[in-house]
């Protein structure tokens, strides 16, 4: 598992709506038609100074390597936590903030 | 609410893959699957086929990863906005991809991810807006590759 990748601006203007691209490294074994143990995500969450923004719950159609791009609206100076959780309760967290500028 | 739909499409899982196991042909019931996913999302009510695009290939060379974007016509106000996007599979082994959950600060409905397509079908989305209401839209792909590999 590496470092997931988050693509976002680091300054918006107030008012602007920006672009998030995010990216992890992860097999998403299903389980369904292979011998593998079953290896998956299960949520990821995004919150905005604290307040829930975008999540995405993943279920087998979902990917390997889960990607995702959506938007948020810059009204103020904003910290960002991206929250991966796999089934079995792990989390891979990645923290960005967006300065008014 | 979402916990026991989420609760219910993961016991549902397990039950498709025992099945798959044991019986060759229980890829015959896939269809009952879907059926029951789009009942769950829509709780009676009647889904509306305008305002929701999903932007597909419709040839992908590799059913593993299929792009897809979806965008609802939305203000993405605190009145009106799109609350979840559902992705359903009408013919994998498990019809369920995934769920978006959205809020009016995201300010634009609009997503992007990678599917995987078991072979060549129709996919389904559905978004639940604010209000209540339901949309719903579909395209069909056609898969050179199978995608359901793990």
């Amino acid at each position: 598992m590496s470092t997931p990748r988050v693509l976002i601006p680091d300054t918006a203007a107030a008012g602007e709506v920006i672009q998030i691209r995010t990216l992890i490294d992860h097999p998403m074994i299903t389980a369904v038609s292979s011998d593998l143990p079953r290896d998956m995500l299960d949520r990821f969450e995004v919150t905005m100074n604290g307040e829930p923004l975008f999540a995405y719950d993943f279920y087998n159609g979902s990917a390997e390597n889960p990607t995702f791009t959506f938007f948020a609206r810059i009204d103020a100076a904003a910290d960002f936590v991206f929250v991966w959780t796999h089934e079995d309760g792990e989390t891979f967290t990645v923290e960005r903030s967006v300065a008014i500028g | 609410m979402q916990m026991d739909r989420r609760t219910l499409m993961k016991g549902a899982t397990a039950v498709v893959t025992l099945s798959l196991v044991t019986i060759p042909a229980a890829r015959a019931e896939t269809g009952a699957g879907v059926d029951a996913s789009v009942e769950g999302i829509l709780n009676g009510r009647t889904p509306s086929e305008t305002g929701l695009t999903l932007d597909m290939p419709s040839v992908a060379d590799n059913g593993a990863q299929v792009p897809l974007t979806i965008t609802v016509d939305s203000p993405m106000t605190d009145d009106d906005h799109v609350t979840a996007i559902h992705i359903i599979a009408t013919d994998n082994p498990v019809p369920e991809i995934g769920t978006f959950h959205l809020t009016p600060r995201s300010g634009k409905a609009e997503v992007f991810t990678r599917i995987r397509a078991a072979d060549s079908q129709q996919i389904l989305v559905f978004a639940e807006l604010s209000g209540g209401d339901v949309l719903q839209a579909a395209a069909e792909v056609i898969v050179s590759i199978g995608g359901c590999t793990t």
